[in-house]
């Protein structure tokens, strides 16, 4: 039903969302830990700011700054040079540096909040009973924010997935590098091609649907009283 | 002159007289259109806004009741498809400038011709999209005429339109791509770099059409107005071929 270059689109577009949230997962758990709970107001403040930034501008005034930045001539893209690779711009490592901030805030703040609900009590009960920090983490923290932990997988991957403007300014359209569905479909769109265009599209709300209802059904508790 | 400027645009919004045209225009010809509006509007009290874009779009647009009074394509393929749709006022389509293309690159030192596309310094050929953009067909059509367009395959990278590809050649981001003369020849604002001039006879011409879309004697007087020496010049004056008929000129 569609075409190989729309199946790889979307297999592009999934291996990007997959991606760019694991790496953001790995960012911000200790990021929005050492923002629930520091004690330094001014400099929490100022970093959370920067933290929702990304929420403001537009997508492709994002991508068009990020493109400046990883191009030969930018600064990142210097510093990959730097480091024996190539500038970022056009590739897909580029496109998962652009999603990163892309995607940074929806990802931040469900942590944030789920770390600040947390408190200090059974962080210290865990501590009386002989936990060390990594087994509080892991036998305290993790268990009492699964809810938080979640959601905010699933935005950030959610909120890749719909990822236009960033990739648009930045991506070039390069097929099984750039081109992820998003892309495609708008290219459909132009080229008067309405029918790839619904297709695809239909494809990418519905394994989206999928995906959603899945994490949530397992998010949710089985009946209303178990909560 | 600024604040002139605003205070003129306020007194022709309120100003239940002055008529307003409305133009949808393909990226490539937005600078251009600025001048030939300026000078129209020094001679007319109808007051005109410019909504640049992607042809592709626009088509999509003005089939789905954009407010647009006219066209100006950056091919001739959508307004042909607007007029069999009955979409435009009869016998209205006519072609307006023919499109040139030009390899360039910021760096002065880069392009000395043809064989600079050989070179094995670069990484990034910036070019439109062949499917979206006329540019970015011609520009296939000069890698393919000259046999380069399986070789240079994989550093090809595409705007959505000849604007965004110019934007990935002026940020340093593509080494150099091929962008309409347009862009890198707007009077006052040349920009500077090195480039080269495919001949005219290895890409199929880009003939810009415009349509009206909505009657009205603004419109009217504008595509009048395309016909004069002043208006030819302006276009000519952006590296553009310009058309040996236009209607209302004789």
């Amino acid at each position: 039903m569609l075409s190989p270059e729309d199946l790889e689109a979307l297999g592009l577009t999934f291996r990007l969302a997959g991606t760019v949230t694991l790496l953001l997962l790995m960012v911000c758990i200790p990021l929005a830990w050492w923002l629930a709970r520091t004690p330094r107001r001014t400099f929490r403040v100022v970093i959370e700011t920067l933290a929702t930034l990304p929420l403001v501008l537009p997508p492709t005034v994002l991508g068009f700054y990020l493109l400046l930045m990883m191009g030969p001539n930018g600064p990142l893209g210097r510093l990959f040079v730097a480091l024996g690779s190539d500038p970022p711009v056009f590739s897909f490592t580029g496109l998962v540096i652009g999603s990163l901030f892309y995607s940074l805030p929806f990802v931040l703040q469900p942590l944030q909040t789920a770390f600040k609900a947390v408190g200090n009590l059974p962080l210290e009960a865990a501590a009386t009973l002989g936990a060390g920090p990594v087994d509080r983490l892991f036998s305290v923290v993790f268990p009492l924010t699964r809810n938080g932990l979640l959601t905010a997988a699933v935005m950030g991957f959610a909120h890749t997935l719909g990822e236009f403007g960033v990739v648009l300014m930045l991506g070039g359209n390069i097929p099984g590098q750039t081109r992820v569905a998003s892309v495609a479909i708008f290219d459909h769109v132009e080229q008067l091609d309405y029918a790839n265009a619904h297709r695809l599209a239909a494809v990418l709300v519905l394994l989206s649907f999928v995906f959603l209802l899945t994490v949530h059904l397992i998010n949710s508790p089985r009946r209303s009283d178990a909560s | 002159m600024k604040i002139g400027g605003i205070l003129l645009c306020l007194v022709i919004a309120f100003s239940a007289r002055a008529d307003v045209l409305r133009i949808a225009v393909a990226s490539n010809f937005e600078a251009t259109l600025e001048d030939l509006a300026d000078a129209f509007e020094q001679r007319h009290d109808i007051d005109v806004q410019r909504s640049p874009g992607s042809t592709g779009r626009h088509f999509a647009q003005i089939c789905h009741g954009a407010p647009f009074d006219l066209f100006f394509a950056a091919d001739m393929e959508r307004p042909r498809l607007l007029e069999e749709q009955g979409r435009i006022v009869e016998g209205t389509r006519f072609t307006y400038a023919l499109g040139k293309l030009v390899l360039w690159s910021p760096d002065p030192e880069r392009i000395t011709g043809k064989d600079s596309l050989n070179g094995a310094d670069y990484r990034h050929l910036a070019i439109a999209n062949p499917k979206l953009a006329p540019y970015g067909k011609a520009a296939l059509d000069v890698l393919e005429n000259f046999g380069l367009a399986d070789e240079l395959r994989s550093r090809l990278v595409m705007g959505s339109n000849i604007g965004q590809t110019a934007q990935f050649v002026h940020t340093g981001a593509a080494e150099m791509g091929f962008v309409a003369l347009s862009q890198i020849l707007r009077p006052g604002k040349e920009l500077s770099g090195s480039s080269w001039l495919p001949p005219d006879e290895s890409y199929s011409p880009i003939i810009q059409q415009a349509v009206v879309l909505k009657e009205s004697a603004a419109a009217r007087a504008f595509i009048a107005f395309l016909a004069t020496e002043e208006a030819l010049e302006i276009i000519a004056s952006y590296g553009y071929g310009v058309p040996d008929a236009v209607p209302g000129r004789s």
